[in-house]
């Protein structure tokens, strides 16, 4: 019987019934777990669902073929999107369930309880950040970087599929802690000693560490597959000064995640040899100094802040180009803003802890520091103002969101000049007025960004358009929602409200929360118009379709090929001869045209290895987080197994005939002459093939 | 300056001068992409370097470097480090000059005996050190040592792995392309460890000394 | 408990339809509770410069919320009397515009800041000649713990203060680190195990006033808060003598005991203060109550 008990505890580690989510809900059925036992539910309940569909319409040889061992940029980068996507969707209920907690409790315990509310936050935050935020630039940029510079892939593709499924697996251990056990109240950023065994013994500050580890692994190794692709894969006459913008900071986030990244790991993994080798990094006791945590995070939590807003600047270059028909104004004043922001988010991160009781000349220096971004950061905005000025503006549903993006973020950015002012942050840090600050800068500043992105190519990665209806209303729902859910915070934290708070005690707090929660549910239902402008969109996907492939009437060569593009993006690498390329070779009518010669392509075979490594270190981590000893072996053996595996086969190519090229490219050419060309003023209707009628 | 600029000149090993334009292309970025790989590695060991620093004078009570470190030992070590380095460069002038197997394999076989030897040296060292109740649990100093030092000592045991497997790759496909680039790869890295030891001898070990 | 949620979620929005104006007037007292109504010279101080560096950035963000607009709507496409110049993308005089008055605004916001940085440092005494009252406070779960070395009394989750006369805290925290803010006298600073801060201060006028721990530490942690009571000189000597002749010693036994994870209702006060108590806290001499805690934790499994 013993034996039979030690063999249990050597496979289930720390795990027992009690970790599960419904045996917690019946010890305790109060309605705190009982929403924490719901949303376990609705995970195995989803997972359930997805895989029995999957199984009923037999599609299991399709998803694995076609999108799991895929290694096509194009296909990743639409997977990370449909990660961020389910990732966001919790951490968007996540945060109406906050709004509503404490909208209730002021001077009442209200509905969750402390401990749960903690992980609330906690998941949120780590959520937003690593799994929604991260994966849908790394998603964008995935998708049209490589198409912007003329390239048939990134560097590594390898590589790429590895980073993907590494993010994934994140995503899996944030979704596990429902299930199993329960996840870190220690915030998104995990501050010890409260992460510490003596504070914490549970497993969940290991699901925080692991998760994030997994994600910033991902991160770094898709940086230097950013870099080196920017670098090395730009197509002939694409010299750096003609790169499209979003390219650019393309290329400056990747930098970035390359720097940045290795401190978010170190902080981690010194955190891991705390709790699990009894190290004293950051204890309390015996010579541990937590400061040096706080250090590392913000070493890397300041420069992830451009990793986030980055992307989306460039989206908003391109956006407002585009839909203002007009050259970008000030394109190098723009490249050298992007590239002075990225050197100057190194220099900012002790802002974070001003209150960590520095001399007042550092406080000062690195307070003047955040100011000084302020001025690369002003001169984007003004830049994009200027590329309206005597352009021909539509109000499409990215171009809505670029101005909304342009109006708030620079509030947001004057609170952060108020922040960076050390003695006023001395009564603001730590209370919703910072809460209400980066929401203030991360919603326009990338969210917003991302919407519109995703808005602006989805049409070039599926051939049809998106719903401009529902477009409208999302748009409005997120601005309203935005505005009612995060200005009655800067009101609160003025008046002391701390954040990361269950429950207040002053009365006066009250209307503004009601306020805020009110912007919450306006912001799910942003959220929700989203997925039902995917449902209509895809309905109606034949009146809508753009096959030809340049729908807004673009400039740059993401848009000279069709909509969808084949998996070889290019069937002849393109010879740039200026910025803006395609605007030239549609003004001198030689858009579509056929090639001189078409070649033999050579792309990289379909492999599992990516999918293998990426779950294996996911499955590696879990039994970390549970001291299940064996699964964590098992995990890291088959990780390195398949790494040196994969370094043994030769056959990993494959040729793609010049002739099935030319009959491709043939095809799409007829399509582009047989199509009417649309004026700018008519591309929302359902005419538009994706063949933009060029002015003048 | 021209001439400089030509592939097989930038790097050599690879003897890519008949190679058509977008293998040459492909290969390099592969390279380049390593290099890429070792700034963010660099980074690290930075990290575990400051954070050493700020450590220096958290033993708690506890045992002091200045009696744990035998420099002698220290010494042997990086001996053994730099010599392996220079039988790496061996292996790599090989591959340049000579395509026949036997050169750059015996060279190899040098490199994984002198790294191996370094490793056990080191690890008898931190063995001594636990006997002395000098163990990273003990203060944040040793963590910090423990993990500074260990992390480049996990290094040098992936280094030495990756060798073994080049001379398995070796044996099956001969000096390939792909098994070039790795050796050109793997000796980016173990110079690269090379450099961190510098570092780490004259900052943990001689600076316990001059304490 | 799941009746009371029921209950009032279905009421809440007729509640809100019909209270709205009621709530939003009540809602005003915020800008009476924190920052926005200081009661000391430093929270005034702070406030003061949030106003200026405000009007100051008026100026930056005020082009781009008038301009945006004007831009985005004048030059609408269905506008056919707006120029189109769609190469137009530079002038010289704009890229003037735009990178010479954002730079001098933040090098008059630098010259602003430097110098209000180093005047409202936290660790400044207020005043070169009156020497201020000392008070070492500790951070526990979930109480703070103030400790008057001179008069050899201490309180619990109560501070009281002598108004006009400057006040110097040597912080430090007996568990995880926190952040002890007092909104309407003075700008937060961190308390960390092992090291201690120091924060000055002082209240302009008799009057109940409150403070709290702002860093996240635990289930405990909303109702980590506690009174400030700013009281005449006179009357802050009488409340010592008081005090002095209370009962109660604060030792490391009873130091102990206070430093498990506990949320206490009522204020507490010692008498008497073993003399180097703060010093030990500081050194982390004393095993922490939420320590034993565990253990007995562990012993009773």
């Amino acid at each position: 019987m013993s034996s039979a008990m030690g063999v249990l505890h050597i496979l289930a580690g720390k795990m027992t019934l009690d970790s599960l989510f419904f045996v917690k809900v019946w010890h305790n059925p109060t309605i705190s777990e009982v929403i924490a036992g719901g949303a376990g539910g609705l995970v195995v309940l989803g997972a359930i669902v997805t895989f029995g569909l999957i199984t009923l319409l037999g599609k299991w040889r399709y998803i694995w073929t076609e999108w799991m061992t895929s290694l096509d940029h194009k296909k990743i980068g639409i997977m990370y999107m449909i990660l961020a996507v389910i990732m966001l969707s919790r951490a968007l209920i996540e945060a109406m369930l906050m709004r509503v907690q404490q909208a209730v409790a002021v001077d009442h315990p209200g509905l969750l309880s402390p401990d749960h509310f903690g992980q609330l936050f906690t998941t949120h935050g780590t959520i937003m950040i690593f799994f929604v935020a991260m994966p849908l630039l790394a998603g964008l940029i995935n998708f049209a970087m490589p198409l912007q510079i003329g390239a048939r892939d990134v560097a590594f593709p390898y590589m790429n599929s590895i980073s993907l499924w590494m993010t994934v697996g994140g995503g899996i251990l944030l979704m596990a802690s429902l299930v199993f056990g329960e996840f870190s109240t220690g915030g998104w950023s995990g501050y010890p000693p409260y992460t510490e065994l003596a504070f914490n013994g549970g497993v969940g500050p290991d699901y925080w560490i692991w998760a994030v580890t997994l994600s910033s692994v991902g991160a770094m190794l898709t940086g230097i597959n950013f870099a080196v692709t920017i670098y090395k894969f730009r197509s002939p006459g694409m010299r750096w000064m003609r790169l499209p913008l979003f390219t650019w900071t393309s290329f400056c986030t990747a930098i970035l995640m390359i720097f940045a990244m290795p401190p978010l790991t170190v902080a981690t993994l010194l955190l891991a040899a705390d709790r699990y080798l009894g190290m004293h990094f950051f204890t309390n006791a015996l010579g541990g100094n937590m400061m040096n945590f706080v250090n590392l995070f913000w070493l890397f939590g300041h420069p992830e802040v451009y990793i986030l807003i980055l992307p989306a600047f460039g989206v908003y270059s391109e956006v407002v180009a585009t839909f203002s028909a007009k050259a970008l104004y000030g394109y190098t004043s723009l490249v050298i803003a992007t590239v002075v922001i990225t050197l100057l988010s190194f220099t900012v991160w002790l802002h974070h802890f001003f209150t960590m009781g520095q001399s007042a000349p550092i406080n000062a220096a690195f307070g003047i520091a955040t100011m000084a971004i302020g001025i690369p950061t002003g001169v984007k905005i003004y830049n994009w103002i200027w590329t309206m000025f005597r352009g021909e503006v539509r109000f499409t549903t990215p171009m809505l969101f670029s101005l909304a993006f342009m109006v708030t973020f620079v509030l947001g950015g004057a609170t952060g000049i108020i922040l960076a002012t050390p003695p006023v942050d001395f009564m603001v840090h730590n209370t919703l007025f910072l809460v209400a600050h980066f929401h203030n800068m991360l919603i326009p500043g990338t969210l917003y960004g991302m919407i519109a992105g995703y808005y602006y190519w989805f049409p070039k990665a599926f051939g049809f358009r998106l719903s401009e209806a529902w477009g409208r209303i999302a748009f409005v729902c997120w601005v309203l929602g935005f505005y009612l859910a995060f200005m009655p915070l800067y009101v609160l934290g003025l008046a002391g409200a701390a954040r990361r708070t269950q429950e207040f005690f002053d009365p006066a707090y009250r209307p503004w929360l009601i306020i805020a929660l009110l912007g919450a549910l306006l912001i799910g239902a942003g959220f929700l118009s989203l997925a039902i402008q995917l449902w209509v969109s895809i309905k109606a996907r034949h009146a809508n379709s753009v096959p030809v492939g340049d729908p807004w009437d673009a400039w740059g060569l993401e848009w000279s090929i069709p909509a969808p593009p084949p998996e070889y993006n290019f069937a002849v690498l393109p010879h740039v001869g200026g910025r803006d390329a395609f605007y030239w070779r549609k003004k001198n009518n030689t858009a579509y045209k056929p090639a001189d010669r078409y070649h033999d392509i050579e792309m990289p075979k379909h492999s599992m290895c990516g999918v293998v490594v990426g779950l294996a270190t996911t499955a590696c981590f879990f039994g970390l987080v549970w001291h299940m000893w064996w699964l964590a072996f098992a995990g890291f053996a088959v990780t390195v197994g398949t790494v040196i595996a994969r370094s043994f086969m030769r056959d990993v190519t494959e040729i793609i005939p010049a002739a099935e090229v030319e009959a491709h490219h043939r095809h799409w050419l007829e399509m582009a002459t047989a199509s009417l060309p649309i004026p700018r003023p008519l591309e929302l209707t359902p005419e538009n093939e994706g063949l933009a009628k060029c002015p003048k | 300056m021209s001439e400089v600029r030509e592939p097989e000149l930038r790097h050599a090993g690879l003897n890519l001068a008949d190679k058509p334009r977008e293998v040459r292309e492909q290969l390099e970025s592969d390279v380049f992409g390593f290099w890429v790989f070792l700034m963010s590695d660099a980074v690290i060991f930075a990290l575990l370097f400051s954070i050493y620093g700020t450590m220096e004078s958290a033993t708690a009570g506890g045992p002091v470097p200045q009696h744990e470190f035998k420099i002698s030992s220290a010494f042997w070590e990086t001996a053994l480090l730099l010599t392996s380095s220079f039988a790496y460069g061996m292996v790599s002038l090989s591959l340049k000059h000579t395509r026949r197997l036997v050169w750059p394999a015996l060279w190899l076989g040098v490199t994984f005996c002198l790294g191996a030897g370094f490793l056990n040296l080191e690890v008898h060292d931190f063995l001594t050190m636990f006997h002395d109740g000098a163990t990273p649990e003990r203060s944040g100093y040793f963590s910090s040592f423990f993990v500074l030092v260990g992390t480049h000592g996990l290094h040098v045991f992936s280094g030495l792995t990756w060798i073994l497997l080049m001379g398995v790759q070796m044996a099956l496909f001969g000096l390939d392309q792909r098994t070039r680039i790795n050796l050109i790869r793997l000796g980016l890295f173990w110079h690269f460890l090379d450099i961190i030891w510098v570092v780490i001898f004259s900052v943990v070990y001689l600076g316990a000394l001059a304490r | 408990m799941i009746g009371w949620g029921k209950r009032r979620l279905r009421k809440l929005p007729v509640c809100t339809a019909a209270l709205a104006p009621l709530l939003l007037l009540a809602g005003c007292a915020v800008f009476t509770h924190g920052f926005l109504a200081p009661a000391g010279p430093i929270a005034a101080a702070e406030r003061h410069e949030l106003f200026v560096v405000s009007a100051i950035l008026i100026l930056v963000i005020g082009p781009v919320l008038l301009l945006t607009p004007l831009f985005a709507w004048y030059y609408r496409i269905s506008n056919t009397k707006s120029v189109y110049r769609p190469q137009w993308q530079f002038s010289w005089i704009l890229e003037g515009l735009i990178w010479v008055p954002p730079t001098m605004i933040v090098i008059l916001l630098a010259v602003f800041l430097w110098e209000n940085t180093e005047r409202l440092d936290p660790y400044r005494p207020l005043s070169p000649s009156l020497p201020p009252l000392q008070i070492q406070a500790v951070s526990l779960d979930w109480k703070w713990l103030f400790i008057y070395p001179e008069q050899h009394i201490a309180s619990v989750n109560q501070l009281i203060l002598p108004a006009g006369r400057p006040v110097h805290f040597s912080l430090t925290s007996g568990t995880v680190m926190q952040s002890f803010l007092l909104p309407r006298l003075a700008g937060q600073i961190f308390v960390m195990a092992g090291m201690t801060t120091q924060l000055n201060l002082a209240v302009s006028q008799p009057g109940s006033y409150w403070g709290e721990n702002a860093q996240f530490s635990g289930d405990g942690f909303p109702r980590q808060k506690f009174q400030v009571i700013g009281v005449s000189p006179d009357a802050f000597g009488r409340w010592v003598t008081t005090q002095q002749k209370a009962p109660g010693r604060l030792d490391d036994k009873e130091y102990q005991n206070l430093s498990r994870q506990s949320i206490i209702a009522h204020p507490m006060t010692f008498g008497t203060v073993e003399p180097d108590l703060f010093a030990k806290i500081v050194n982390q001499e004393i095993t922490p109550g939420y320590l034993l805690q565990h253990k007995e934790a562990k012993s009773h499994e």
